[in-house]
């Protein structure tokens, strides 16, 4: 079966202590691994203030794996998260072949998110 | 005094084009929070098509990259002032 890729990113609760946060982050890269997902990247991006509060919480870890694995997967993955209580929110989606180039990009340091910035903004309108 | 209508403020407007395809970006990172807030306004609402000028394409793109960053709380789904 042909492997897809995916990216998924959770957020912790703030509460925990780093072992803890440590232990959950780990725990769900075991379950990658059992799986036979290949992880392609991990990123810690860490605690950060939500734009909006979740479970009377205002900040949270944020925690993202780029990773290669069969569609089956998936479901137990986000079963698995629902189960933990560390766990605030998650998202995983496919990446299609755009969003790989761009985050191997991003990776090596070659993406010109330049273009991006310099480009003007449009001016305010109200809609 | 003439009586031919003049076109009152309607001053040659730029012809509005997608800025997807003009600078080749094919994927919107919803964690590229500066370059979304551009297609949302005061609210956090996404813009619409008429005004941003993206094509069918991109817009659908910039929608789902909003949504996915709502949802992980990294823009809020209501708001009164954002930006």
């Amino acid at each position: 079966m042909k492997l897809k890729n995916y990216e998924t990113v959770f957020v912790l609760t703030p509460v925990l202590t780093s072992e803890q946060t440590e232990g959950t982050i780990t725990k769900f890269r075991n379950f990658l691994l059992e799986k036979e997902a290949e992880l392609v990247h991990e990123e810690a991006i860490g605690l950060k203030k939500l734009a909006y509060p979740i479970q009377h919480k205002n900040t949270g870890i944020y925690h993202l794996i780029e990773f290669k694995a069969k569609p089956e997967v998936i479901a137990t993955l986000e079963i698995a998260y629902k189960r933990d209580e560390n766990i605030i929110r998650f998202l995983t989606f496919a990446l299609d072949k755009d969003g790989t180039e761009y985050n191997e990009q991003k990776r090596n340091g070659t993406l010109q998110l330049k273009k991006h910035i310099e480009f003007e903004p449009k001016k305010e309108e109200t809609a | 005094m003439t009586l031919i209508n003049e076109s009152i403020g309607k001053r040659h407007t730029k012809k509005k084009y997608c800025r997807f395809k003009k600078l080749g970006i094919k994927y919107i990172d919803y964690k590229n929070l500066d370059f979304l807030l551009r297609f949302l306004n005061e609210q956090g609402k996404i813009l619409p098509r008429r005004i941003s000028g993206n094509s069918l394409k991109y817009q659908k793109k910039v929608a789902q990259a909003v949504k996915r960053a709502r949802h992980l709380a990294l823009l809020p789904y209501v708001t009164d002032n954002l930006k």
